[in-house]
């Protein structure tokens, strides 16, 4: 029962769906105030769902099996991971023995539904957008590994998440430090390409190939893939949050930080032309991944 | 009235088929979505593929080529699928009427929602169409 409701209603699904709904709004508000414009109300994405919902789902001839499967993979991965960060949040003991890894695996896993669902519809559009979704996962899983390993360094070792949590409480946020304040400029770079936000939104570019990677999918799984989307938006600054500023993890605050981290995406997002996909590549494994590199190299100092 | 339809008048997602216009129509739907006109504070969005339209918005007179294209677009698209008619190319064909290369006006081709006369109709007009389309599905229940 006791499990049940965790899954199902408070750090799981209903609550993570709620609140990512509710900050993709955000998201949509604040670029249309940047482009000042009015922007939806604030119930557009749950509406929008359950118009999705209604609609016929159309099934290419070319299409597989796992077309219809790949978007509840993403969905309940992610889910998982919110459960978990959730549970780890509420009690630093709630935790089991290297749950950081888990989560790092599950997180990966909405990118390969995506590969899979596009890869599988048989549109040539489609497979453009998953080849580029598959370099986009190479390129920004190497530092934002090496920033997680940073923060593992910093909290002596520990790869499970309550007790990265409780250190900070000890010793102070990571951010605060030199080496976590690198690391956490990478994460939030890698955050950005994780959620396939603007400078990175390369995999489903709507100008270039139109939806890219969701090009074949309609009503029902459509609506599965924006509910991913939208509980990433929810899970990735919390993640963030917990590894890398979880001194104060009161409500308050909590909801605090959430909205400065949404708040500096949804900037980086709207001050920043799309990238090409070598451009991307080269960002994250240049730049990007010698930051990650100097900041694990602080982090062993003790900065 | 349905939850279904009730969603889908909150949230109506437009993909946009040219069937031989001359691109000023194309602009004026544009401008719907530019800060004077913001037609998102209404939900409707433009969207890349048809798989997600909610919406077909036809511009032009139909011609020989475009006409094949656009009915298999049609059948594409996720029922239900509302069509609308924008511009006087599309309702009545304009001058092009007595042209060898046109296969006559939209509603000879698509069941058409709703019509929005101009040339090119005004970001105005659209919205009243769009109004109008809104009041057709809640009425039609």
């Amino acid at each position: 029962m006791r499990v049940l409701f965790d899954y199902l209603i408070f750090p799981g699904f209903l609550f993570t769906v709620c609140l990512g709904l509710m900050a993709a709004w955000v998201e949509r508000k604040v670029t249309a105030r940047i482009q000042w414009r009015v922007g939806p109300p604030w119930y557009q994405n749950f509406v929008d769902i359950i118009k999705l919902l209604g609609k016929e789902t159309v099934l290419p001839r070319s299409a597989s099996l796992t077309f219809l499967l790949s978007p509840y993979l993403g969905l309940l991965s992610t889910l998982l991971v919110a459960v978990i960060l959730g549970k780890n949040l509420i009690f630093s003991s709630a935790g089991f023995q290297a749950d950081l890894i888990v989560l790092l695996y599950l997180l990966v896993i909405p990118a390969i539904a995506t590969i899979i669902g596009a890869s599988s519809s048989g549109n040539p559009l489609a497979s453009v957008g998953a080849s580029r979704e598959i370099k986009l996962v190479l390129s920004y899983e190497l530092p934002f590994i090496l920033a997680v390993i940073a923060v593992i360094i910093r909290s002596k070792g520990s790869i499970q998440l309550g007790e990265i949590l409780s250190n900070q409480a000890d010793f102070g946020s990571n951010i605060f430090s030199w080496s976590g304040f690198l690391a956490f400029m990478v994460a939030i770079f890698c955050m950005q390409a994780k959620l396939g936000m603007n400078p990175f939104d390369i995999a489903e570019a709507e100008q270039e190939i139109m939806a890219g990677t969701m090009i074949e999918y309609s009503g029902l799984p459509l609506a599965v893939f924006k509910l991913t989307k939208a509980c990433l938006l929810y899970t990735m600054p919390l993640l963030l949050i917990a590894l890398f500023m979880g001194r104060a993890i009161s409500p308050v605050f909590l909801l605090l930080k959430f909205i400065a981290i949404l708040v500096v995406i949804i900037l980086i997002k709207n001050t920043n032309p799309r990238l090409r996909i070598d451009q991307a590549m080269k960002f994250f494994w240049g730049p990007v991944t010698l930051l990650a590199v100097i900041s694990l190299i602080l982090a062993l100092k003790g900065l | 009235m349905d939850l279904r339809l009730k969603a889908l008048t909150k949230s109506i997602w437009v993909f946009h088929v040219s069937a031989g216009s001359c691109n000023n129509c194309d602009i004026e739907i544009l401008d719907c979505l530019t800060p004077r006109f913001d037609l998102e504070r209404f939900g409707i969005q433009l969207v890349g593929s048809v798989r997600h339209a909610d919406a077909l918005l036809v511009t032009g007179a139909m011609n020989r080529k475009a006409v094949p294209r656009l009915k298999k677009i049609y059948e594409q698209a996720p029922k239900p699928c509302l069509v609308v008619a924008c511009g006087i190319c599309a309702i009545s064909q304009n001058m092009f009427r007595d042209s060898y290369s046109m296969l006559g006006p939209l509603d000879s081709i698509l069941p058409v929602d709703v019509y929005i006369p101009g040339c090119p109709p005004k970001p105005e007009a659209m919205i009243s169409g769009i109004v109008k389309l809104v009041n057709k599905i809640k009425n039609k229940k």
